[in-house]
């Protein structure tokens, strides 16, 4: 989302300076003892639980957890949403049917859920994955039914004309000119995702996940830990949003040159 | 007449999919797949609804959920709207706030209540704190996204007209980069709402909808959940159709800036 063409030495350095602030602050509040060291660790307790964890193994494994349920989940949502956002967007009397659920259903956060799951599938990973496949499920329909929707249908004239039947017509007009939506809705879902797994875990529990490391953590007032899972969670969530999705973007779509309908 | 018949029509067809969906979740109900005390039929909830409505308990947790979402927004939108313009106008501002605002953008809020709580104790202060946080990210990055959008020779056409900077900002920035800064606000909005209802839960507030789920778990009212989660729902539809679309026609498309 945060793309900037070229980043100048002097900007480097600008960026490094707010960090190196930021952690400077952060330094000086934490010796200040306003609140007591508990609550505040300095910057060195948090790097050496972080280096301990990643160590010993525990933080890659609770990270692991994490990253498995969001990919679980946002594949299954992509099953239940990509053919129902497509069907959608051509069907009339499924769009007609469906947009009214979804509608209601989509402004509920996913989060309100999660006490309900519980109840129904137990505390654990059932309850967690399915949070995260409402969660990422509804921005995906959204997006696929508006793509569907928003291909020309001159192009589908077009194909229809030059004799593709329904396979081809899917395969190389329709799935082609909807994917800049797609990858939106694989992008929205993953954010929403990564908050509801958070979320998911610290409400339903689950063995291992950063979210429940951070909650464990504080029932022993462990705010050293608190903090370096939240930059493990911190991390993922920009090489997401940076690397991965920017590559697959990349990749598809500006390599077709639809990135001007992705923008629109 | 005909009007009526077509909005009949109309009616029955988006009534259509709720009838099949509650005819399923009455049978799945009936077939006892779960306990009724985890799973109850439909006129149980619709009982205890209209019993929660009626006694007030409904609004009173909708109330506080709503003033907690109002509070939070508006602190989000000041700090969100004033350093998004800083990081759009001034390149030191934003060389040295976007490391920080990118890593903290895909941060999930909720990751961070848990500290919120031991730093700020439970209750309203650190829910309203960690929802004004948690959005504020989305309304920085769209406000500097638009003000950075602004043409620049509109700028300069303004400065050589000899426009003070004070002018220049209210009369050319602001309304150029207003559709950006309301999609922000938009999404901010609709980002504490969705946060809101969880930390609710674990901060413990006194009156909320997610605490009156969270509670309700605890003596296994589901009806009393689902009853919270329909009011959720209509606070979600609601703020969608009558805030977000209204302050969208009454301010960009009436400039007809939408398109540009």
């Amino acid at each position: 989302m945060i793309t900037r063409n070229r980043i100048s030495r002097a900007a480097f350095w600008r960026g490094a300076a707010g960090v190196i602030a930021a952690v400077v602050v952060w330094e000086a509040f934490a010796r200040s003892g306003y609140f007591s060291r508990a609550l505040t660790p300095p910057v060195e307790a948090v790097l050496a639980i972080l280096w301990q964890t990643l160590a010993d193994g525990s933080m890659v494994q609770h990270a692991l957890y994490t990253l498995g349920r969001v990919l679980l989940g946002i594949a299954l949502a992509c099953v239940i949403a990509i053919p129902l956002g497509m069907l959608m967007g051509r069907v009339r009397a499924v769009e007609r049917f469906f947009l009214p659920v979804v509608s209601v259903l989509m402004p509920i956060p996913s989060l309100a859920w999660v006490p309900l799951f519980v109840l129904w599938f137990g505390i654990g990973n059932v309850a967690t994955i399915l949070v995260v496949i409402y969660a990422a499920s509804f921005p995906m329909i959204f997006n696929v039914w508006t793509g569907v929707r928003a291909v020309d249908p001159l192009w589908l004239r077009a194909g229809t004309v030059m004799g593709a039947d329904r396979r081809a017509l899917f395969r190389k007009v329709l799935w082609p000119a909807a994917l800049p939506f797609v990858i939106t809705g694989l992008r929205l879902s993953f954010g929403r995702a990564w908050i509801a797994v958070v979320g998911g875990e610290l409400l339903a529990s689950p063995e291992w996940g950063l979210g429940k490391a951070i909650f464990d953590a504080k029932e022993f007032l462990n705010t050293e830990m608190m903090l370096a899972a939240l930059i493990v969670i911190g991390g993922f969530g920009l090489m997401f949003e940076r690397v991965v999705f920017q590559a697959l973007e990349n990749r598809t779509v500006a390599r077709w040159g639809m990135v001007a309908a992705a923008r629109r | 007449m005909r009007g009526v018949k077509a909005w009949g029509a109309n009616a029955a067809a988006f009534a259509l999919p709720f009838v099949v969906l509650a005819a399923v979740w009455e049978t799945v109900a009936r077939m006892g797949v779960f306990p009724a005390k985890l799973f109850p039929d439909l006129e149980t909830v619709a009982r205890t609804f209209v019993d929660l409505a009626s006694s007030g308990i409904l609004w009173q947790h909708a109330e506080g959920t709503l003033i907690r979402l109002v509070a939070g927004f508006l602190l989000a939108a000041t700090i969100g709207v004033v350093l998004g313009i800083l990081m759009g106008r001034y390149r030191l501002a934003e060389d040295v706030l976007l490391p920080l605002v990118s890593f903290g953008f895909p941060l999930p809020g909720l990751a961070y209540a848990p500290l919120f709580v031991l730093w700020f104790g439970l209750g309203d202060v650190p829910a309203v704190l960690l929802v004004a946080v948690a959005s504020s990210f989305t309304i920085i990055i769209n406000t500097w996204k638009g003000v950075k959008a602004v043409k620049p020779i509109w700028i300069r056409a303004a400065e050589s007209m000899g426009a003070p900077e004070a002018k220049l900002f209210r009369v050319v920035i602001l309304p150029a980069a207003l559709p950006y800064v309301i999609t922000g606000l938009r999404l901010g909005l609709a980002q504490a709402w969705r946060i809101l209802v969880a930390v609710e839960m674990l901060m413990s507030v006194s009156r909320g909808l997610g605490w009156a789920i969270f509670g309700a778990q605890q003596f296994l009212n589901t009806d009393v959940m689902l009853s919270s989660i329909a009011v959720i729902g209509a606070i979600g539809v609601l703020l969608e159709k009558q805030v977000f679309e209204r302050v969208e026609r009454y301010t960009v498309v009436r400039w007809g800036m939408i398109s540009a």
